[in-house]
């Protein structure tokens, strides 16, 4: 897993490539908590390059979801999702936490 | 049988080796990737459960390959775990009372066709895990 981020004027973008599980999962929840630990709340995540999310990393995204939603102070939104990732999101019934969009440019200007 | 040591950076391992079973199989992308979600929740809760932690012991991966049906077989040599003695997920939680953790089972259980799981006390645990392709798709 590859990632990187870059604050915008409104909102982080993180941007991720590869699988997302077990072993990479702490990466991101490090990166997010960063960002968040810096009372920032509004972030895009890019999953465009992202081929694999195990139950592992969606609690990562779920945790993430859960701070930034808190006190209505922001949101996690995520781009590109596959459609494989995204069946198994809402299999789990996790898929109506977040909103999901197919582009970032759109996602970004959302706050 | 390919042996894997038992920690999280042979998960991606194991992720490529199932995969190539799985288009061996036949089976169409849906079903690869179901294939590969379940092994991969299936390990790690080998690692987090049966040994407790990374680098405790082996996980050996065996894979049965028919047309259009992928069979695959974990074993482990840690302590007992059995699928059916996890609580069920709970749905439809507001997302400030979810309770992290718990979704690997359910995922396994409701991607696969068929889950066994079968403990053979002092010696290993097997699972087998049964993925066919629809016959509509093949």
């Amino acid at each position: 897993m590859e990632i990187s981020s870059k604050q915008h004027k409104r909102c982080d973008v993180v941007t991720v490539s590869g699988r997302i599980d077990s072993a990479t999962a702490p990466q991101l929840e490090e990166t997010l908590n960063s960002i968040m630990n810096a009372s920032r709340f509004k972030l895009v995540i890019d999953m465009t390059d992202v081929n694999f999310v195990s139950s592992k990393g969606l609690w990562v995204l779920i945790g993430a979801q859960k701070q930034c939603k808190r006190y209505r102070r922001g949101e996690v939104i995520l781009v590109n999702v596959k459609e494989e990732i995204r069946s198994a999101f809402d299999l789990v019934g996790m898929g109506d936490y977040f909103t999901m969009s197919d582009n970032l440019t759109e996602a970004v200007g959302s706050f | 049988m390919v042996t894997f040591p038992g920690r999280y950076d042979s998960l991606a391992k194991i992720s490529e080796f199932v995969i190539q079973a799985a288009k061996d199989a036949g089976l169409d992308s849906k079903a690869v990737y179901a294939v590969e979600l379940s092994v991969d929740e299936a390990c790690c809760n080998i690692i987090d459960h049966a040994y407790g932690g990374e680098d405790i012991g082996d996980m050996q991966c065996s894979v049965q390959i028919q047309p259009g049906q992928l069979t695959v077989i974990l074993r482990d040599q840690g302590e007992p775990y059995n699928p059916d003695d996890v609580p069920e997920l709970k749905m439809n939680v507001p997302l400030e009372d979810l309770k992290l953790g718990g979704a690997g089972v359910f995922l396994i259980k409701n991607l696969m066709d068929e889950v066994h799981y079968r403990s053979e006390p002092g010696s290993e645990n097997v699972l087998t895990l049964v993925k066919r392709q629809p016959s509509s798709s093949i």
